[in-house]
């Protein structure tokens, strides 16, 4: 057995940075290299791009990813585990294939990773499938829905690991179970070994958003200082047999990793943090104990383990409508009564016109919007705002009324309204629903270079 | 005194649900901020915002509070009419509550 694997994060969305992937190739000394490139909407956005023949249904990136990295993988011989196959892992696995033998790298073998792809399964009787956050069935969404994936676990990549692929490529999977399969596949760690399945899932999740364990989403100068941001490096850590680890990030490279950074992380996003419920072990991060070793060099110790839920979550994508936005500024003496005033013409348009809009909704930028708690007393006037409404519109021309009435405000409304923009997006929402474990059975299929 | 000259915070979401952590910059602060910041005087400073009840988590071995905000982002990133539709934001929003004085601490 290994003394220890290093595993890089090489992104930790799917638009995430490439340089800070590419220095972990060449100078990381990396064992594994994963790309966590799927938030909970992405997969259906694909399977939109794919079924209106808009896209392939992998990342938008992936063929750029594979062109910069594929060449240090062999030449520095580490692994690549991604989920960057979206809604088509089959095809970004050929399509890698492809890149690979332009690349003279023949005989590079690459792993799809499928059987996440639900739908059917789920469509063929919608009404027995309550949702998890409201009321109702999938009946209820109907032909809206879009797609539904299972979050599988680790066990599909560790097959895949274990078959020999250089590259594995998936689609949902649940984020640490990305780190958690080569800790499985290089120490053997056996089904039921809940606690260090528990504490892989500590580290896995410490990796999985990249750039926030090392000084993303970070900073707040003057008291929170993170040098040389713009070279953000991206982390890796070193695991032991035993599931402890060792955060750390290339020699030279920007941002810093410390207790805080390691504090913040490790809560990112969790709710209890006693029971983080995932496909492969219910994660307890109590005990988590951190030790700084030396400069971004934090020893990550006592996460624990218990046995997972029964069922595994489903994130289901459906069209939920249109939302249309108008914005427009005004600055100097007076400006939020002028916003002000602005947003009340619109209501009295939008109900005089009787535009059936759904949900209608007015920030001032600078003030309000992103703020949202109530205002203190002595909040100060600020020397501009900017009026933003948003509003939920069943179609995409009702949905561009609200751009047009805010751009009519340049000649109609009150005095030095500015910088008019407006937008109108389809909505791809999500929602989730439980299922048995037997329903996700993952299949891998090798493609090879 | 605001939050921030104690503790920092990074703010995250699970579909509706906000989450934000408050993290001590001294452990030995802990104790007084878990005495200060109870759910009814965060549940105050963010008013109607958050619509479903507030949970609350501690975590001694790390110095830090873990809050969990129901019904809080409109719906949730996929769906919400709000600019900040994850509520990265809700960090700095909580770190601008004031507290008492902290003369008045550690008895």
């Amino acid at each position: 057995m290994k003394a220890r694997i290093r595993i890089g994060a090489g992104a930790g969305f799917s638009g995430d940075r490439i340089d800070p992937a590419l220095e972990l190739a060449e100078k990381g000394g990396v064992d594994y290299l994963v790309f966590e490139c799927l938030a909970e909407r992405t997969i259906a956005l694909a399977h939109r791009e794919r079924l209106s023949g808009r896209g392939p249904g992998y990342d938008p990136l992936l063929e750029e990813r594979m062109r910069l990295v594929l060449p240090w993988l062999r030449r520095r011989g580490f692994r690549l585990i991604t989920n960057m196959g979206a809604a088509a892992p089959r095809a970004a696995a050929r399509r890698t294939a492809e890149i690979a033998r332009a690349l003279g790298l023949s005989g590079l073998r690459i792993a799809a990773l499928t059987g996440d792809d639900v739908t059917a399964r789920l469509m063929a009787e919608p009404a027995a499938h309550p949702l998890l956050e409201r009321e109702g069935t999938l009946a209820d969404l109907g032909e809206a829905v879009v797609s539904a994936n299972a979050y599988l676990g680790s066990a599909g990549i560790v097959a895949a690991l274990a078959a020999g692929a250089e590259v594995v490529i998936t689609g949902r999977v649940a984020d640490p179970a990305l780190f958690l399969a080569p800790m499985i596949h290089d120490f053997g760690w056996p089904a039921g070994d809940w606690e260090r399945l528990g504490q892989g899932t500590v580290i896995g999740h410490l990796l999985e958003c990249a750039g926030q364990l090392t000084g993303g989403y970070f900073a707040a100068p003057p008291e929170k200082d993170v040098p040389g941001l713009a070279r953000l490096g991206f982390p890796f850590a070193d695991v032991a047999p035993d599931g402890s680890a060792e955060l750390g990030k290339v020699e030279g490279s920007g941002g810093r990793i410390s207790l805080a950074t390691v504090k913040e992380q490790l809560l990112y996003e969790v709710l209890d943090p006693a029971a983080y419920l995932q496909p492969d072990v219910t994660a307890d991060f109590t005990a988590v104990t951190l030790e700084e070793l030396g400069p971004s060099r934090i020893a990550v110790r006592g996460g624990r383990g218990r046995p997972p839920p029964p069922t595994l979550k489903v994130s289901v994508g459906y069209r939920d409508g249109f939302i249309g936005e108008g914005e427009i500024s005004y600055a100097g003496p007076g400006a939020v009564a002028r916003a002000e005033l602005a947003a009340a013409i619109l209501r009295e348009r939008f109900a005089w016109r009787g535009l059936p809009f759904e949900e209608v909704r007015f920030d001032q930028i600078g003030r309000d919007a992103v703020w949202r708690a109530p205002l203190p007393p002595d909040a100060p006037e600020p020397l501009e705002v900017r009026l933003r409404v948003a509003a939920r519109a069943p179609s995409a021309a009702l949905a561009a009324e609200v751009g047009r009435e805010v751009e009519a405000l340049y000649t109609n409304g009150p005095a030095g309204g500015g910088g008019v923009r407006q937008s109108v997006r389809e909505v791809i929402a999500v929602v989730s629903v439980l299922i048995p474990r037997a329903w996700a059975e993952p299949r891998v299929e090798m493609e090879v270079a | 005194m605001r939050l921030a000259a104690l503790a920092h915070a990074r703010s995250g979401d699970k579909g509706d649900t906000s989450q934000i952590s408050v993290i001590a910059y001294d452990p030995a602060d802990y104790p007084w901020l878990c005495a200060q910041l109870t759910v009814e005087r965060v549940a105050a400073h963010f008013g109607p915002l958050v619509e479903g009840p507030i949970r609350r988590y501690e975590l001694p071995a790390l110095a830090a509070l873990n809050f969990v905000f129901e019904r809080a982002l409109g719906g949730g990133v996929t769906r919400a009419l709000t600019l900040d539709a994850h509520g990265k934001c809700l960090s700095g929003v909580l770190l601008a509550l004031e507290l008492p004085d902290p003369q008045g601490r550690g008895g």
